[in-house]
């Protein structure tokens, strides 16, 4: 590695050259750059070109156009879109609520058992996609009769049915699942934040009467605000660059009927083909494009107006 | 008195829920463990009890253990998760050192380039890293999953690890550059030894994703060979859908080392989270 290989550290250093610095840094700066920041540019520029008589040539932006107004492809992406909206949405509404909740529960004061609540909670999420998918596959599964039976005991036998295989429920069953799975990292974030809140703060509420029920909503709340922004845009990121779960428990075509199809899962069938469908490289890099544009848009979002209006308090 | 009351009261609802909630939390994970351990009948017919010595059966396993390559695949897992883990410490460690204690430019500019992975997941470059790949001769090896943990790792690693290096004293520093020490000393004989808990919670941090991940194996290592413990599970269990005693056992075998892990491994998480790590 020479100084002209890293165009950070070729610029004139005043006293004599700082090899170290370069030592230290080329390492993570070569693996970082060669597998994560090359193959997503050379993906970016993938989605340009295409295959015409076995040649890759440049065709701008019609694998765009073709995405767009091919009416089987258009379909399934304006599909996998707007299921992944929901995905996301429900997500928003019961993973980060509930998880607030938990947090504030496990933060009062003297707490009894508050550590193995916390553990336990946070168990779903340390788990792989293929156990969580399989185990609520089995669970829900009408063969086996635990979800039919437990709603028995409390008298639901009749709302009972096999809503993964069912199109109009399967996309929020799973995604209830990936809540279930996932409400460990609100959870802890929350709760980092709120330990973080100091004693003062709190105490200067109490004396002047604000307690339980109205101190957390008019204190806490607004101290926690940055940390719920956070976990809203890793929130955004991590539904709309999932696949894994959908996969294991509805399989590579999303099924049934591809209403639980994601954007994850139609890259997969785009880039690899499945079934009597073929690969298409650079249809899956099209896809991956859009997504990319997708994920930059909410983070910029996130980064250049929510964090930028939000207040945060120093103490 | 009243207040007290109500004190008792509003505990006891905490308590309730946050019970019912572990419940919910931990009900699959037993359901699947107890039942891993029965004869098919009393799967079915008893799902929710506790084996008994008339129900007790390894059958599920002895299956396993036969049909599938598991020590193969956890072997694959394990080597794979080491070395990635490895590699992200010392590379994110070396990395976060350079941006955290020396003043050059291009500083900031190189602390937001490697900060970009935190928030661009690495699977959007899948069609162009299997490209490489299939380039550099690696596909179904386990080389090719440790360099995309690698860099997949990076970003948070020296996030956070350059957060707590600023924390070292600069005195400490000088005093043994004063001492004769070389940069490099100074790093592997200072300050390393003073970062070893945030150097803790970036490896459980980062093992979890690569331990569970199932979309980088399927792509790039779908060998038999090179299969890893969540690929061979979903290849297993694809096969073996009718036999629930050997599903549930390879489903807790799985499960197995991450909860012991998790149990040895738990509180240096949480105070790794806590402690404002990755705030």
């Amino acid at each position: 590695m020479t100084e002209a290989d890293n165009p950070f550290e070729a610029a004139p250093i005043k006293r004599p050259a700082r090899w170290h610095i370069l030592v230290f840094l080329a390492p993570a700066f070569l693996v970082y750059t060669a597998i994560m920041i090359l193959p997503l540019i050379e993906t970016l520029r993938l989605s340009l070109y295409n295959l015409a008589d076995g040649q890759t040539v440049f065709v701008g932006l019609a694998n765009f156009i073709t995405l767009f107004s091919d009416p089987r492809l258009s379909a399934s992406f304006w599909n996998a879109l707007s299921n992944n909206l929901i995905f996301f949405v429900i997500h928003m509404l019961v993973q980060n609520p509930v998880g607030i909740a938990l947090a504030a529960m496990l933060s009062v004061s003297k707490l009894r058992f508050a550590t193995f609540y916390r553990t336990a909670i946070f168990v779903p999420t340390l788990l792989s996609f293929v156990i969580v998918g399989f185990i609520w596959k089995l669970i829900l599964s009408p063969i086996w009769g635990i979800a039919p039976g437990m709603m028995d005991w409390v008298g639901l036998k009749w709302a009972f049915a096999p809503w993964l295989g069912r199109a109009d429920s399967a996309l929020i069953t799973v995604s209830l699942i990936s809540v279930w799975q996932y409400v460990g990292i609100p959870m802890m974030l929350i709760y980092a934040a709120l330990l973080n809140i100091p004693d003062e703060v709190l105490e200067a509420a109490e004396c002047d009467g604000i307690t339980g029920w109205s101190q957390f909503w008019k204190i806490k709340l607004p101290l926690i605000l940055p940390s719920i922004g956070i976990i809203s845009i890793l929130t955004f990121v991590g539904n709309f660059n999932a696949f894994d779960l959908i996969y294991t428990v509805q399989g590579a075509l999303a099924g049934p009927d591809g209403s639980t199809d994601i954007l994850g899962t139609l890259l997969y069938r785009t880039f690899f083909g499945f079934q009597n469908q073929m690969g298409d490289r650079s249809m899956g890099a099209t896809i991956a494009t859009v997504m990319f544009l997708i994920i930059l848009a909410g983070v910029s979002l996130y980064l250049f107006v929510i964090q930028r209006r939000m207040r945060r308090y120093q103490f | 008195m009243a207040t007290a009351r109500t004190s008792y009261l509003r505990t006891g609802l905490i308590h309730l829920a946050l019970i019912s909630y572990t419940l919910i939390a931990l009900f699959p994970v037993f359901l699947t463990l107890v039942n891993s351990f029965k004869t098919r009948n009393a799967i079915f017919r008893e799902p929710m009890a506790i084996p008994t010595p008339s129900t007790f059966s390894l059958v599920g396993y002895e299956t396993v253990l036969k049909q599938g390559d598991f020590i193969g695949y956890f072997q694959n897992s394990l080597i794979v998760t080491v070395v990635s883990i490895a590699l992200v410490l010392l590379f994110g460690a070396m990395a976060a050192f350079a941006l955290s204690e020396y003043r050059f430019r291009g500083n900031l500019l190189m602390g937001l380039y490697l900060a970009l992975g935190i928030m661009i997941p690495i699977r959007l470059g899948t069609v162009a890293i299997l490209q490489g790949m299939v380039a550099a001769g690696l596909v179904n090896t386990l080389t090719a999953l440790v360099l995309v943990y690698t860099a997949q790792g990076l970003p948070l690693a020296i996030f956070i690890l350059s957060e707590f290096m600023r924390t070292v004293s600069d005195d400490l520093k000088n005093a043994g550059r004063i001492d004769g020490l070389s940069e490099y000393a100074i790093f592997f004989r200072l300050v390393l030894p003073l970062v070893r808990p945030a150097m803790a919670t970036v490896a459980v941090f980062t093992m979890i994703p690569i331990w569970n991940d199932l979309w980088f194996p399927l792509i790039l290592v779908p060998g038999e060979a090179t299969k890893t413990v969540t690929l061979g599970a979903q290849m297993f269990i694809g096969q073996f859908v009718t036999n629930w005693n050997a599903v549930l056992s390879a489903l807790s075998l799985a499960i197995l080392p991450v909860l012991v892990l998790y149990v040895i491994f738990s509180r240096q998480l949480i105070r790794g989270i806590t402690s404002g790590a990755v705030k």
